[in-house]
């Protein structure tokens, strides 16, 4: 049986990754992320797990080198946050396009300037359209469980793509939690060893990361968009056999009292924690209103999304990151696209919120929800509304 | 490769679009890019090769009398070989088709 520990999240997630005998890390250290490369630095060192630690230049070269790994068919892990995703920006589209399998932990943060190392979902929005799995998590023992099945999906013969789980900076990475950390047994049944199946082999050589010119690039990409989207089958498979041996179930999409709700709020990430409290409470009241927590952002789970939605008459997103001089919350705005065809869909009301690590309360949740009832009744003067700055 | 390479669909390709065929690049035709083409005054032409040490797709070959030709299925018209000839042999022609 698992035991449960008092751990601080980023080194349950070192904790874990060394249960899945990973063989290459390389890394960078960038707050709010830190802990999680240091912790495994310091097994490695420790010769708690034979792996090769690869300490780099720059986040652009740590991605660089788990690409390469991964090409020999190494099990490869890295962890980022905020501007360190940036600097890997450019590598992260080579890693899902040429279906390397590395897994990362993103300790989100906000985007500079002004300097800001607090968290909000600013990076993981800036990367959306990578080609990445991106899974979201609201507290340590989600973090760590889908570290481990991360891994799973991602060295998945049908899948083959890289896969980013996401961690609210400080929030969650540094903060100590009860959480069940596996046995290696229930590990060494859960994970099977990685077998890339074109590994860079002398015996067997292959052409990686080619050039592609006009006559096939168009073939290449949509072979890429398709094989992202079929990951859905293996990632609903894989949380299922996660719920399965473990006890804990997870879905693209989950629902917190919000069956018949006429309004519904929609979070992601730790502040679904604070959310799910300000429903209890709203409920108590006599507020018929309900809690929609997006998990899986890539792949997204349109099927999902419009059958949590689609019988509430109010719908109101909160985004932590802004989509500057566009539609505010790329969580809204993909939504609205998500539903805009459906004959039945309610009103979408959107807040960007909580960003560069501004807490958003219990109390501060009831008061959007209260603002976004009545935008729902009056329109509202923009696509978006600011929550919390000062006036 | 069963197929030829602009005949592949999506579905035909291998994981992460690799390429298991060592040495295919030699399929690739650069001579598609060319819009001048090199012509010859051999009897101007000493063989020194010069022409095929710059060549930057190492396409020439010299043929049975020892003369230096470029192979077009390669070469992409670039004219460094004209520039670089000593004795003037090669000029570099429009191409026109």
């Amino acid at each position: 049986m698992a035991k449960r520990v008092g751990i601080e999240v980023s080194v349950a997630i070192g904790e874990v990754v060394t249960m899945t005998n990973t063989d290459v890390i390389a890394a960078y250290p960038i707050t709010p992320q830190t802990h999680i490369v240091e912790h495994l630095a310091k097994l490695v060192a420790d010769g708690e797990l034979d792996a090769e630690y690869i300490p780099v230049e720059s986040e652009h070269s740590a991605l660089s080198a788990c690409l390469g790994a991964a090409a020999a068919g190494a099990r490869t892990f890295t962890a980022t946050a905020g501007q360190g995703l940036e600097l890997m920006h450019e590598v992260l589209y080579i890693a899902s396009s040429m279906q390397l399998p590395v897994v990362m932990a993103v300790a989100n943060r906000a985007l500079s300037a002004p300097l800001s190392v607090w968290g909000d979902h600013s990076d993981a929005m800036a990367v959306r359209d990578t080609g990445w799995i991106q899974i979201f998590t609201e507290n340590g023992q989600e973090v760590v469980d889908n570290i481990l099945c991360a891994f799973r999906i991602a060295e998945d013969r049908g899948v083959l793509l890289p896969v980013m789980v996401h961690l609210d900076g400080f929030h969650l990475s540094h903060v100590i939690e009860p959480i069940l950390l596996p046995e290696q047994s229930e590990v060494d049944a859960f994970l099977p060893p990685n077998d890339y199946p074109l590994p860079l082999d002398p015996a067997k050589p292959v052409t990686m990361g080619d050039f592609g010119p006009p006559f096939i690039y168009t073939e290449v990409k949509w072979a890429q968009e398709v094989n992202l989207r079929k990951s859905m089958e293996t990632i609903l498979k894989c949380w299922g056999e996660f719920d399965r041996i473990f006890k804990r179930c997870y879905h693209p999409v989950e629902c917190y009292r919000s069956e018949d709700a006429e309004v519904l709020l929609l979070t992601m990430g730790s502040f679904s924690e604070t959310a799910m409290t300000a429903i209890d409470q709203m409920r108590q009241q006599g507020k018929n209103i309900g809690l929609i927590k997006l998990r899986l952002w890539r792949p997204f789970p349109f099927d999902e999304i419009r059958s949590a939605v689609r019988d509430a008459e109010v719908l109101i997103v909160l985004d932590r990151a802004l989509s500057f001089g566009g539609p505010g919350g790329p969580v809204a705005s993909e939504i609205r696209s998500a539903l805009y065809n459906e004959d039945k869909r309610p009103k979408i009301v959107s807040f960007v919120g909580g960003l560069g690590g501004r807490d958003i309360t219990v109390s501060g949740f009831s008061e959007m929800v209260n603002r976004g009832i009545e935008i729902s009744k009056t329109g509202s003067k923009h696509e978006f509304e600011i929550f919390g700055a000062r006036e | 490769m069963a197929k030829p390479e602009k005949e592949l669909t999506w579905k035909d390709l291998e994981i992460g679009a690799v390429v298991t065929e060592p040495g295919n690049a030699r399929q690739y035709r650069t001579g598609d890019w060319r819009s001048q083409r090199p012509t010859y005054k051999f009897d101007k032409c000493i063989k020194c090769g010069l022409c095929w040490v710059f060549c930057p797709e190492a396409c020439f070959h010299q043929n049975d009398e020892g003369y230096f030709m470029a192979d077009l299925y390669y070469c992409y018209g670039c004219g460094i070989c004209a520039k670089e000839c000593p004795t003037g042999v090669i000029t570099m022609v429009e191409e026109e088709e």
